[in-house]
């Protein structure tokens, strides 16, 4: 059986996307930390993989065949396909935005560290894969 | 590329940030600018972050990317000058009084350490991403 590489490494690579995508957003809130009225938002990183290995669990999605075709239901995410979550904020501002930079951080800290164990996942597959080619 | 929005974010946060520094700056060195006119005298500067939607048309490519945030405008402050019986002031108007402008500079320091964290906040957002998208180039290579 011929090895398919896009399976070989398919959790993976859609979960480096997921990780990626989910930084993008909390860069946003982390640079929204002082805009009034904005509402941190995250990814339901859960979901968004779920979605991306394509389980039917996850819930069925409107494909957008147009550009100016509006995605899946409250908010989803266009490039994820994954629900966009807004943050429950611990201690609410008067001015309406719920970024708590500390938690920003912490997120964008543990979303960095899970996104260089997904790239250390793929490099050690790729060297298995190497290996395996070059027998030594 | 996905990757690179994460730089464009971050740019206009601290954009945005360093506009804000700058009218604190700007407060804080005319804290004690008077005048004799209370119409003339300087008034306390604050710049108005919005936050920037995807549009329709580049949510529906897939592509929401751009700056987060924005700022659309410097509002001065209606604060009414503080007037100051210096009848020995040369700017002095007729009745012997000065006005200094309605700056808070207790406000303006606040804004200042606020800004600065937000700005150093937004700085570790873009290192990260920069050192994660080159992890992502080497990958394979190691």
């Amino acid at each position: 059986m011929p090895l398919n590489l896009d399976q070989y490494v398919s959790v993976h690579a859609a979960a480096l996307d997921v990780r990626a995508r989910r930084g993008e957003l909390i860069a946003r809130n982390l640079a929204n930390a002082d805009t009034p009225g904005y509402q941190a938002r995250d990814i339901d990183f859960r979901q968004a993989m779920a979605r991306a290995s394509g389980d039917p669990a996850s819930g069925v999605t409107l494909s957008t065949t147009q550009p100016g075709h509006i995605g899946a239901a409250n908010g989803a995410d266009t490039a994820t396909g994954a629900d966009l979550k807004y943050r429950t904020p611990l201690a609410p501002s008067l001015d309406g935005n719920t970024v708590d930079a500390q938690i920003e951080q912490a997120s964008f800290a543990e979303n960095a560290v899970r996104y260089q164990a997904t790239l250390t996942f793929l490099n050690s597959k790729f060297r298995g894969l190497l290996t395996a080619i070059l027998g030594s | 590329m996905s990757s690179f929005k994460a730089f464009d974010i971050a740019g206009s946060g601290m954009a945005a940030q360093s506009v804000r520094l700058n009218t604190t700056a700007s407060n804080l060195a005319n804290a004690d600018s008077v005048s004799g006119d209370p119409a003339t005298v300087y008034k306390a500067r604050h710049p108005i972050f919005q936050a920037v939607k995807a549009t329709l048309a580049s949510q529906g490519s897939g592509a929401e990317g751009g700056p987060a945030v924005k700022v659309t405008g410097i509002y001065e402050s209606t604060a009414p000058a503080s007037a100051r019986y210096e009848p020995g002031n040369p700017l002095a108007d007729a009745k012997g009084y000065v006005y200094a402008p309605s700056v808070n500079v207790v406000e303006e320091m606040v804004n200042m350490i606020s800004a600065s964290r937000s700005y150093q906040n937004n700085v570790e957002v873009m290192n990260t991403s920069k050192e994660l998208l080159l992890a992502t180039l080497r990958l394979g290579q190691g």
